[in-house]
């Protein structure tokens, strides 16, 4: 019994009925029996199959919901100074600890969290807000307009960053607001370049060209045709670039630029924890190990991504 | 020509492994190729006939293609290849069995001068020192009449225009005079006056090395030319089979039929509706249960959707495998060219 | 069978593209003719010989260096913004390559729909039946509207890019080589289908292709490309009868012939060499290099296309003196 091969079966009885002629009635050589999949479908049903990437998804999932539910959980305020409890080692009351002024370690990481991961995702935001739109339209424009906007892109970036950011701070105060921006305003170059690449060759696709064809104008050209088409290759950017990100604003709250106490990072809470890193271990490792949690999440989201939305994989 | 058999194929099936299930792309096909023979494969994109020739050259993607290995075979010189392993396969290949591929742009290596690459081919496989090999890297381009071969030893691929890649990669295939040569779309790439050329080259070529060819294409007229049988494949089978006059003046099966008539020639008239043929080949996933080109055909019968006839014969050569041909079919409108001539079916 | 109203004129169409710092690639050079309403023009030549150029500066795609693209009595290249968006309205173009001419992040239905949203012309249900009935037009069905074009085959989406061409319903399309990436027993399909459209909607075609035989079957009239300038201009029965220029009776004696007996006894007119760069080419007749016949002249001066007998135009210095 091989009928899907279409080996023949001998059992089949050929009467003259089997041999009446019916064309191709009822028969369509049209239809599409494999069930519709979009493209996004089968990125994810690609990034399904990989383990690591469900892995940094799951870690990612953790991450966020302990640092905006853990302080519910916990009962504790950020700030609270509980001067009979300092430099407690962790237990079962103060989970993570306390530091040198009674505060609760693990409310003040989870607090501390949002800041670094709300830096992280707005200047983000702001990079591919800028570096995308910038690249498409020196992509598209060519010529004089690229010419410019590739040396503006030059300018800036051979600008020295960390000046930049002394600067701006001293400027603007020590802020969130002052610390996206700085960060932001030298970070969308690459992205620039990046979107400008895929834009030129996209750019000569002969759909691109069929909707000039059409009638279509540059609004809607890079909106339906242009970015939708790079939109992979800058997915995998963003989650690439958000653990950068997190790690700068350590960096700068780390020398004493970031966030401005009472707030704080886990930029800033590993600046204080270096400090005693001697005697109490714990106020360093676990602002560290909340960082790694998460820029390993982002790291292995990026990985699967990347792989998924390669076409050279697609079957 | 003489009938010993140099390659033989025996019940092949490849199969795929896709995200969307498994795609039967070779259904249990059996041919021969005899010695210093062309055999023309000929079919639309995707009805198998490129597996079918990389499972010759054992290049198939592992581990997403199987080849059905319980009782398929192909035996070339008293050897299963299938059984053969890697180090074996590699000393086949480019030895003993050889191919070109369609896309003459993307075959070659740009960073390495087009002499080299042929003597080196010829160095792996043949016992001889470099100096020879490139002494044969000559004679090689000067075989396939590349013209101021001496210079053009020394040259890399961007300068070579691509008429001449192609020929270019038949010197590379043929360096070490390999028993079979397998072309896989080798001009359709190609513009029309050098696919012309390359085509006579092959045809020349092989008539002075007594190579067998397999030629796999999808365009009959390619062929007419060059060809001393053809096999038309669809949907994984191979539905009919003959010789070039056979096929050409007597076609049997409809599809072949189609494929011949769907040609303008060069005496229609002009804006003539052009015989066609509706749809597209099945999808292999979930192969048609019977005969695959019945949801196109337009003497489609209901036996036709049950079961896959058996081949007629017509001859010695010529086979077809269609209801058709069954003493009980109906035949009405039928093209009489379609029918006339035909042994009843053995059964 | 013509009425000879002129929907198009094309005059001395040149279109260079810039490669280097003092190299110009001169694709199109100096092209003149008319198309008339409701024919069908074939271009053919070889890849590189500059037709797909032409064809896209002739809808203004390309912007021209130099020369005129006339349609229906304006020239193309001087229209403003809004000119211009009711010109793509009345041209269009099919693409060779089906799988690069439809956007894969787009639906079946937005792509065919895409020309109807730039223009107005319909919206909500009147679209989405328009939409129904291009789709049946082109033989596929109502429920491959929400599907992606990955999912289709080669000729599957050539009927979508002739959809998409059609939902605007232009006078004019710009056919650039439709059948060359498709399977023999597909090209058939569309060749059919377009000329079916054509009688249905009377319908202007530019044809470019490389494949004689086609363009011998769907063309009123054949114009023969060779590196960017037309060697040989006339109607699509005399070119095939009656070639006068070496190029022409060249690439007809190339064509393979679906008969084997016919082929064996062929003799093919042999071109020696192959098509030079178009990079700032030699003067003189672009086809000298490879031509059997040249004589010192054509190695000096262009040949001008001249009138040789009815309809028949060539350009060739040595056809004029036989």
């Amino acid at each position: 019994m091989n009928s899907n091969t279409g080996i023949c079966e001998d059992n089949v009885i050929l009467t003259d009925d089997m041999f009446e002629r019916i064309g191709t009635k009822g028969l369509s050589s049209e239809q599409i029996n494999k069930k519709s999949l979009t493209y996004w479908g089968d990125v994810w049903r690609r990034f399904k199959k990989n383990k690591l990437a469900l892995v940094g998804l799951v870690l990612l999932v953790v991450v966020i919901l302990t640092i905006y539910l853990g302080p519910l959980v916990s009962g504790k305020n950020y700030q609270f100074m509980d001067s009979t409890a300092k430099d407690l080692k962790p237990n079962s009351e103060f989970w993570f600890g306390t530091d040198e002024m009674g505060r609760d370690i693990f409310t003040r990481v989870c607090v501390g969290g949002r800041i670094s991961i709300i830096i992280g995702l707005c200047c983000t935001l702001v990079m591919f807000t800028i570096g995308s739109l910038l690249g498409a339209i020196a992509g598209l424009k060519g010529g004089l307009i690229d010419n410019l906007i590739m040396r503006i892109c030059e300018f800036v970036g051979n600008l020295p960053y960390l000046i930049i950011v002394v600067i701006l701070s001293m400027v603007m105060g020590r802020s969130i607001f002052s610390l996206v921006f700085a960060m932001s305003l030298t970070s969308w170059v690459g992205t620039t370049r990046m979107v400008r690449g895929q834009i030129l060759q996209i750019k000569e696709q002969d759909y691109v060209q069929a909707a000039v064809a059409l009638g279509a104008n540059t609004k809607r050209i890079i909106m339906k045709h242009l970015l939708p088409n790079t939109l992979g290759i800058i997915m995998v950017t963003i989650t690439m670039s958000v653990p950068g990100f997190i790690f700068s604003e350590a960096f700068l709250s780390y020398i004493g630029l970031g966030v401005r106490p009472p707030e704080t990072s886990w930029g800033a809470l590993a600046s204080a924890g270096q400090q005693r890193l001697m005697f109490y271990p714990h106020e360093l490792f676990f602002p560290c190990l909340m960082i790694v949690a998460t820029i390993l999440a982002f790291h292995l989201i990026g990985d699967g991504l990347s792989d998924a939305l390669d076409p050279k994989l697609r079957k | 020509m003489n009938d010993e058999k140099i390659l033989e194929i025996k019940n092949l099936s490849v199969k795929f492994n896709t995200y969307a299930g498994i795609a039967h792309a070779v259904r249990g096909i059996d041919f021969n190729l005899n010695k210093g023979e062309v055999l023309a494969i000929v079919g639309e994109s995707g009805c198998g006939k490129t597996v079918t020739s990389k499972a010759i050259m054992g290049l198939l993607p592992s581990p997403q293609a199987v080849i059905g290995r319980d009782n398929s075979e192909i035996n070339f010189c008293c050897k299963n290849l299938l059984n053969l392993n890697e180090t074996e396969m590699t000393k086949i290949r480019g030895e003993e069995i050889s191919m070109i591929f369609q896309d003459p742009m993307t075959s070659l290596n740009p960073t390495m001068k087009i002499g080299n690459q042929i003597a080196e081919s010829i160095f792996i496989h043949d016992n001889v020192s470099m100096q020879d090999a490139k002494q044969q890297a000559l004679k090689m381009l000067e075989l396939v009449k590349i013209p101021n071969a001496k210079q053009r030893l020394n040259q890399y691929p961007f300068e070579f225009s691509g008429g001449m890649r192609q020929r270019v990669m038949i010197a590379i295939a043929l360096a070490c005079n390999p028993k079979v040569l397998i072309a896989d779309e080798p001009t359709t790439a190609l513009d029309v006056t050098i696919q012309a050329q390359i085509m006579d080259l092959i045809g020349d070529l092989q008539k002075e090395l007594n190579t067998g060819v397999i030629l796999v294409t999808h365009d009959l007229g390619v062929v007419a030319s060059v060809a001393d049988r053809i096999q038309v494949m669809y949907a994984g089978k191979i539905v009919e089979r003959g010789t070039v006059d056979e096929i050409f003046y007597n076609p049997k099966h409809p599809y072949t039929f189609a494929l011949l008539k769907s040609v303008p020639k060069l005496s229609t008239h002009n804006k003539d509706k052009l015989y066609s043929l509706t749809g597209t080949p099945p999808d292999l996933i979930n192969p048609p249960v019977g005969c695959p080109f019945a949801a196109r055909c337009k003497f489609g019968m209901k036996i036709c959707r049950v079961k896959f006839p058996k081949a007629t014969n017509f001859g010695y050569t010529h086979k077809c495998s269609c209801w058709l041909h069954h003493e009980k079919a109906d035949t009405t409108g039928v093209p009489a060219q379609l029918l006339q001539g035909g042994v009843t079916s053995a059964k | 069978m013509q009425n000879n109203d002129t929907l198009i004129q094309v005059k001395n169409l040149k279109k260079y593209f810039k490669v280097g710092r003092n190299e110009t690639l001169k694709a199109v050079d100096g092209v003149s003719f008319n198309i008339y309403k409701g024919e069908t023009l074939g271009l053919v030549g070889e890849s590189g010989c500059g037709k797909t150029t032409c064809g896209k500066t002739v809808i203004g795609l390309y912007d021209a260096t130099d020369g005129n693209v006339i349609f229906d009595g304006v020239d193309i290249n001087n229209l403003n913004p809004k000119e211009k968006k009711e010109f793509t309205k009345r041209a269009q173009i099919i693409f060779q390559d089906p799988y690069s001419s439809l956007n894969p992040r787009m639906t079946v239905g937005d792509i065919i729909g895409e020309g109807i949203d730039i223009h107005n012309l319909y919206k909500g249900k009147e679209r989405q039946s328009k939409i129904y009935e291009l789709l049946e037009t082109v033989g596929l069905n109502m429920e491959h509207i929400s599907r992606f074009p990955h999912e289709f085959s080669g000729g599957q989406r050539q009927r979508i890019g002739i959809a998409r061409a059609l939902a605007i319903e232009p006078d004019f399309i710009v056919c650039d080589e439709p059948i060359s990436a498709l399977d023999v027993s597909i090209q058939a399909q569309i060749v059919n289908l377009l000329i079916e459209l054509q009688k249905k909607k009377n319908l202007t075609y530019l044809f470019i292709a490389h494949d004689l035989s086609m363009i011998k079957h769907i063309s009123d009239r054949v114009g023969v490309m060779y590196l960017g300038s037309l060697v040989e201009f006339t109607r699509s029965d005399e070119m095939y009868k009656n070639p006068l220029h070496p190029y022409t009776k060249a690439l007809l004696s190339a064509i393979p012939i679906p008969d084997p007996n016919v082929e064996r006894i062929k003799k093919r007119i042999p071109i020696e060499g192959e098509i030079p760069s178009p990079i700032n080419p030699k003067p003189g007749c672009r086809f000298a290099s490879r031509c059997k016949l040249a004589k010192e002249i054509c190695l000096k001066v262009m040949p001008p296309l001249v009138e040789v007998c009815n309809e028949h135009f060539v350009a060739c210095h040595r056809v004029k003196n036989s």
